[in-house]
């Protein structure tokens, strides 16, 4: 019987790698535990090519056997697939303080001077989660988190 | 080479996705501008993500190969089953965006029928799949209407795109041995039956990009489901699989 909390502690401690600012429990990525045997972390990934989920898996593997849950699997699930839904409130904070405008059906806003007065520069972005967009009151880029 | 109906026709399908990934992946780093370079090589990088589900998957069916990449990578052209839309070249950026604006169209009524499908794996990764295909299809949608639309130059290139590409869709939606025995197994439904429908929508937006329409459909170029090629994918292999083939089971 694995202790459910005390690894969901240890998981909300692996930061994604591309946004530093969120841990993959707020990010939607673990999806729950199963019991077993032999218990499992169940995820789900993000974006099929993204390249940070075989390193989120290893991030998590590592992090594990470290605390001695090294009898503990991983087990990928795709369906019902990943949805920027399932990224929490908290987590919507932190991405805009980061300077990503969070997903959701708001109009697209600036993360550094609030203003709705954007435009879409691109639907893709620096990795497959994000559009980019710039501002016109202040000028600058901005990244927002796609929804999906 | 894959036996069984559900392998034959999943192969098609991490086929098409891996090849049209590597084309689009010979654009990293020559797209017109920076944020078109970063939309194709992010759309070569989500179809690299499906083939590489689909690959793994396979080998969950039949023993192809020993791993997902010596199954990707290392067979003679005549074993890939790829249609030979994917493997044209990117001749210029009207010929990539209508290429993937045809396929992806596709690629979407192909997904589509597998929702349901009797192997729950290959539904979930088709229901993962399509949330990225709509992206595909809205951006490379835009690209057609914009050229189509155009000035003269822009037009013109669209225009010689589609005399040049549109004798490859058809084979896409063949109903051939690969797909009916794959409905038969409960894999697909048949998504044949929705070439008209496809050819429709396809058309409307055609003729919102400036008022083109496409040839007739009089000799659609059809072989590659059935690993006959021509000299595109033998130029695509040659890259792709050196590597692989120099040095067998090389890591990066």
């Amino acid at each position: 019987m694995v202790n459910n909390i005390r690894v969901l502690d240890l998981l909300a401690e692996i930061m994604d790698p591309e946004i530093p600012v969120i841990n993959i429990v707020e990010l939607g990525i673990v999806r729950g535990i199963e019991d077993g045997p032999p218990p499992r972390v169940i995820i789900t990934p993000t974006y099929v090519g993204c390249p940070a989920t075989d390193m989120i898996s290893e991030m998590i593997r590592e992090k594990l056997d470290g605390a001695g849950y090294d009898d503990v699997a991983i087990k990928n699930r795709l369906s019902p697939a990943w949805t920027t839904d399932w990224i929490t409130k908290e987590a919507h904070e932190k991405l805009r303080l980061y300077g990503i405008d969070p997903p959701g059906t708001h109009t697209p806003s600036c993360p550094r001077c609030g203003s709705t007065n954007t435009k879409l520069i691109s639907e893709f972005g620096s990795t497959p989660c994000k559009a980019l967009h710039a501002c016109k009151d202040c000028l600058e880029p901005f990244d927002r988190f796609k929804c999906h | 080479m894959p036996k069984k109906p559900e392998t034959v026709y999943m192969l098609r399908l991490a086929d098409n996705a891996l090849i049209l990934g590597q084309r689009l992946s010979e654009m990293c780093g020559h797209g017109p501008e920076m944020e078109l370079d970063m939309a194709m090589t992010n759309m070569s990088l989500d179809l690299i993500g499906q083939a590489k589900l689909l690959f793994e998957h396979i080998l969950t069916w039949e023993d192809l190969a020993p791993n997902a990449d010596v199954l990707a990578m290392t067979r003679p052209l005549e074993q890939y089953s790829n249609c030979l839309l994917v493997a044209q070249p990117n001749v210029d950026f009207a010929h990539i965006m209508l290429r993937q604006y045809l396929f992806s169209s596709m690629q979407k009524f192909q997904y589509e029928a597998l929702l349901r499908s009797s192997d729950k794996t290959l539904a979930a990764i088709a229901e993962k799949s399509l949330k990225e295909i709509a992206y595909h299809i809205r951006f490379a949608k835009s690209w057609v209407l914009r050229l189509g639309d155009g000035t003269d130059e822009s037009r013109a290139r669209m225009s010689d795109a589609l005399e040049s590409l549109w004798r490859f869709t058809g084979e896409m939606f063949a109903n051939d041995a690969g797909l009916s025995d794959a409905v038969a197994a409960g894999l697909s439904t048949n998504f044949a039956l929705i070439y008209g429908d496809w050819k429709l929508e396809v058309k409307s937006v055609l003729s919102e990009a400036g008022g083109l329409t496409p040839p007739p459909d009089t000799r659609m170029i059809m072989g590659g489901h059935q690993g006959q090629h021509d000299e595109n994918l033998g130029h695509i292999l040659s890259d792709m699989q050196f590597m692989q083939l120099s040095y067998p089971g090389l890591n990066w």
